[in-house]
This record gives structure tokens, sequence and C-alpha cells, in this order.
């Protein structure tokens, strides 16, 4: 009963971090900004709505396939999402609005 | 030789994860598809200290429990960013130093950066990450190099 209360609230979360994501993406101003919103829906709101499921299933083989979709997910989200910015930066397109954009020399822990 | 077991054990044990049917036949074909695949994995010399990183999983876990904690962090900022009236972000792009030297490490780190929203790994240099953060204070936090040493201390 317990758990099956907690499978509701994850997958509840999990729905208001998908949202968010969609949300970010439509208000953020640029391809950059729109990445890092859509890296909410790809780490936390994935790992929330597995890990409900993983709490509804009763079999163990489903829940270690979860597993190993959460772990591969992990894997492939950050990649993905850094090809993307590699081959926007490559294309020519630079962050709208930034303060300076281009190369800040050293950060405060400095090379 | 060492890495070619190892491979193989790992494959087994995730094909008996998958399968679900443990009878003669299915667990005949499932120890087929092992050796063959470990065989190409070897005749191609695949196979190194950084396709099986043995030397990874005893210090792993500790590093993947404090980056959870941080994506979960981010995340609630970005949502926090996300839902204000105004829109609260200043992106930034920099640079980072990028200390690591094995190529495996590199990726640990440059992804670990990608991982936690807020800041996304652009570029990678020699001895440099070209990285965009969505406010200066983020990249700063980045820049305090807690998750570099970290990542330094995993590939030791």
């Amino acid at each position: 009963m317990v758990l099956h209360w907690l499978s509701e609230a994850c997958l509840l979360a999990g729905s208001f971090l998908l949202l968010t994501g969609a949300l970010g993406f439509l208000r953020f101003p640029d391809i950059y900004a729109r990445i890092h919103a859509c890296g909410v829906t790809e780490t936390l709101a994935t790992s929330l709505i597995l890990v409900a499921l993983l709490l509804k299933s009763e079999a163990a083989l489903p829940q270690v396939k979860l597993l190993f979709i959460l772990l591969f997910l992990m894997f492939s989200g950050p990649t993905a999402s850094h090809a993307l910015a590699k081959a926007a930066w490559q294309g020519g397109v630079r962050p709208r609005a930034t303060r300076d954009a281009g190369e800040r020399p050293a950060s405060p822990a400095g090379r | 030789m060492r890495y070619t077991i190892a491979m193989a054990c790992v494959l087994s044990l995730f094909w008996l994860l998958n399968s679900g049917h443990y009878n003669a036949a299915m667990l005949g074909m499932g120890a087929c598809s092992v050796l063959l695949v470990t065989w190409i994995v070897h005749r191609m010399q695949a196979l190194d200290h950084e396709s099986t990183p043995a030397h990874l999983v005893l210090r792993l876990p500790r590093y993947l429990g404090w980056l959870a904690l941080q994506v979960l962090a981010s995340n609630l900022d970005i949502v926090r960013r996300v839902w204000r009236r105004e829109t609260d972000i200043d992106p930034v792009v920099a640079r980072l130093p990028l200390p690591q030297s094995s190529d495996l490490g590199r990726v640990i780190y440059a992804n670990s950066i990608n991982l936690t929203p807020g800041t996304l790994t652009i570029d990678m240099g020699e001895d440099y990450l070209l990285v965009h953060a969505l406010s200066g204070d983020l990249c700063d936090a980045l820049a305090t190099d807690e998750m570099s040493a970290r990542v330094s201390e995993l590939e030791r």
C-alpha cells in the first residue's frame, strides 16, 4: 500500500517535471538554454517515472530491465545533448543574450 | 585475456537478467551468442581497460551517489528558473580546465557536466572544456572544481 502511493507520487512528480521541461523548452531563448530545459526531462523526470514503474512491477525480471533502461538513458542522454550542442556551436550558432559570448579567459579556479 | 573473460562474464550476466527463459535450449543459444560476441570483440582487439573498467567498479558507487544528489539539486534549480514569471537566466560560455588525462576520465567529467541540467559541455580540447551554463553562478559552482577533483580521484 505504501509502495503504491510512493509510486503514484513518483509518477506525479515525474509528469510535473516533464511539463516543466516542455515549458522551459518554449520559454527559453536559444538552443543551448533549451537543451538545459530538456535536461530536466531526460534526467530527473525519466528517473522518477522509471522508479515509479519499478515500484509498481512485482516480478524481478521487468524490474531489472527497467534498471537497465535507466542506466542506458543516463549514458545516452548527456551524450546526445553534447552532440547537439557541439553541432550547433560548429554550425556557428552562438548563445543569445550572453553576458560575454565567446571565451571567458579563466574561471575563478583558473588554469 | 583477463578482459576477455570479464567481458564474457558481464555478457552472460546481462543475458541471464534479460532472458527469463532458463531451459536447456535457450541457455545453449545464450551461451553461443555470448561466445560469438566475445570472439568478435576479442578479434577486433577492442578490449582494454576502457571497455571493461574493472578498476572503477569499487569507486564508482560513491561518485554516482554524489552525482545523483547534484543532479537532483540542479534539476530543482532549473524548475525554479523555468516557472519564474521572468525566466531567470543569464547564460555564460566559459572555458574550464580539464585536468583529467585518461579518455575515460575526461568523458566521465564531461558527461557529468551534461547530466546536471544547467551546465552543458559544448566542446572539448586538449586541456580545456567549453561549457555553456544557464547562469554565471552555475558556472562558478562548476569552476570550484569539486566535480573535477572527484573525477580525478576516480581515475587514479
